[in-house]
């Protein structure tokens, strides 16, 4: 049963051959079991989970059930909870007990889904591998002296090794798409603004956006279903009418043309990982869709363009983890400016200090132009090519990640080497577009790989609409990885 | 690139301490990465408008209402010091 997509365990909530209690002690057992292994959730509430349970079983008793009601679910910790630890994966936060719930929180709750704890994440969602974490880095279920990805790493790896069916995340540079490739599962960013950032801790306002991992094209549509939404507490959540994610999955590929952005496909990109996404463009042409070659000729400058935008955003926002009002404070000091400096010290890990520098560097007096301003402007070149090869194509597919998982600390030692590993999602989060990495097939070692699907803006249904009609075609995302039954 | 000098200016800038022993060690982690930055400098961007978020959307106004109740007591019951209401911080002015 813990194979199970959302709608299948929906379908056996309905008809009564299982109860929602059931389904929750079913995955706390898997958790209590199997996460001592993976170390993907930080903090599990048995007790409440199962209250939610009972709840969510009297509503589906009444018969008002909805599509995610009694489905145990996990929020990365970056969710804020009300009465829940929020730490985002800090020691800052280590001891933060949220007061109040994020919008999307809210949104799962008022749909009857079951929260069964937080997941582990890179400190402040500043990582690729989730080894960036205060509470220790997630171990890949596929094997587990790699990385699962980050800085979602711990909902990437908690719904492969099937200790709860959907969880949500965040992705601001590739944090959704880029652990979902690296541990078989589904993952997808939804176009800015589309989900509400309010009561998400804040990394890069401009580029942060909630999303959600599942097993399949199906489960993200209706997790994206419960999540999406305007939010008038979000300033930059917009305005539109409510829609189904659902609504166009079995359409005919017939017709579709799939860009391939010629600068995704170069050296840069591990053989292995190319066959996988080669064999899935394949697919996809097998079913009547069109190859069109479509160019990102400023491709090569995301990644360097994405280190001045988002370090200059995070040292903004992370400048209210003063010690005043929550959070780490230092048990000694001298004075005021004391205070701030060992609280921010001992409260940051060091990848979170080096953002922090980087971006207090490029906003500081002088170098601003040079940096910040340069950045975004050609942010907006980045953006201009997405705008160009989208009148040529529907969707964009390639690669999520450049390789398979990598071994847990082959890269932890060099800042700049695991930021290439966003080299395919990154330009994605500057335009502010939706994108989806769904299981392909295996490389190196076994591993799995995915195969990214980029949207135009607001076109999510149609990504999903192309993945699930690759998923009725293939199983990959049906793989689970040894060890976990 | 950045001079000992300069790390420790942006980190007094950032409210971060630094231990003289680190100072040195950073510097050429951030060298690094702005080794990497460097790439994007030389793009000619004239006449481009930058940009600043992700979608073009303009500040929505809202109703001048009241729309948040009085829960100081809840969120001030997570800060590190508190009395009477107030957050305690050491003495800035003597």
């Amino acid at each position: 049963m813990f194979d199970l997509t959302i709608s299948a365990l929906a379908s056996l909530l309905r008809d009564r051959k299982a109860s929602s209690e059931e389904l929750a002690r079913l995955f706390l057992g898997r958790i209590a079991r199997l996460d001592p292994g993976l170390n993907a959730f930080i903090t599990v509430d048995e007790e409440r989970a199962l209250a939610a349970a009972r709840a969510a079983d009297a509503r589906l008793a009444r018969g008002d059930g909805e599509a995610l009601t009694g489905i145990p679910i996990a929020h990365k910790d970056l969710f804020c909870a009300k009465g829940w630890k929020t730490t985002c994966g800090s020691r800052m936060l280590a001891g933060f007990v949220s007061p109040y719930d994020a919008h999307v929180v809210e949104k799962f709750d008022r749909a009857g889904a079951v929260l069964v704890g937080k997941t582990n994440m890179d400190e402040f969602a500043m990582g690729s591998s989730n080894e960036n974490s205060h509470f220790g880095p997630v171990r890949n279920p596929w094997d587990r002296t790699r990385v699962p990805g980050g800085s979602s790493g711990g909902s990437a790896a908690a719904v492969a090794a099937r200790l709860v069916p959907a969880a949500t995340g965040t992705d601001t540079g590739g944090s959704i798409r880029q652990p979902a490739s690296l541990t078989g599962t589904c993952g997808i960013r939804p176009t800015y603004g589309a989900v509400s950032r309010y009561g998400m801790v804040a990394f890069a306002s401009s580029l942060d956006q909630g999303g959600a991992f599942g097993k399949c094209a199906e489960d993200l549509a209706l997790m994206l279903n419960v999540m999406a939404g305007f939010d008038e507490r979000d300033s930059t959540s917009i305005e539109r009418p409510k829609e189904d994610y659902a609504r166009d999955l079995e359409r005919p590929l017939a017709g579709l043309r799939v860009g391939l952005p010629k600068e995704y496909f170069t050296a840069d990109l591990s053989a292995d990982v190319a066959a996988c996404v080669t064999a899935a463009i394949d697919e996809l042409k097998a079913q009547g869709a069109t190859p069109v070659e479509v160019s990102l000729p400023n491709q090569a400058l995301a990644v360097p363009v994405y280190y001045v935008i988002a370090p200059a955003e995070a040292s903004s926002n992370l400048s209210r983890f003063d010690g005043v009002r929550y959070g780490h404070r230092a048990p000694e000091y001298a004075d005021l400016n004391d205070m701030y400096r060992k609280s921010r010290a001992q409260g940051f890990g060091p990848e979170v200090q080096r953002r922090i520098l980087v971006g207090t560097y490029v906003l500081s007096h002088g170098y601003y132009d040079a940096y910040y301003l340069q950045a975004q402007k050609v942010r907006r070149l980045i953006a201009r090519d997405f705008t160009e090869a989208f009148r040529s194509c529907d969707v964009i597919a390639g690669p999520a990640a450049p390789t398979v998982a990598f071994p847990i600390g082959e890269k932890s030692s060099d800042p700049v080497q695991m930021y290439l590993e966003d080299l395919y999602t990154i330009s994605v989060n500057l335009a502010g577009l939706p994108g989806l990495s769904v299981p392909c097939g295996f490389g190196a070692g076994g591993l799995p790989v995915g195969l990214q699907l980029i949207g135009n803006y607001f076109d999510e249904a149609r990504m999903l609409n192309v993945a699930h009609r690759y998923q009725r075609a293939t199983d990959w995302h049906r793989r689970a990885p040894a060890g976990i039954a | 690139m950045l001079s000992l000098d300069e790390v420790r200016r942006i980190a007094d800038l950032a409210r971060i301490e630094v231990p003289e022993t680190e100072v040195a060690a950073l510097q050429q982690q951030l060298n690094g990465i702005f080794g990497l930055i460097e790439q994007m400098r030389a793009v000619d961007t004239a006449g481009v408008e930058p940009m600043a978020h992700a979608v073009d959307v303009t500040q929505r106004l809202r109703e001048d209402r009241v729309t948040e109740t009085d829960q100081h007591e809840l969120f001030q019951s997570v800060a590190p010091q508190v009395e009477d209401g107030l957050y305690l911080v050491p003495k800035v002015i003597e």
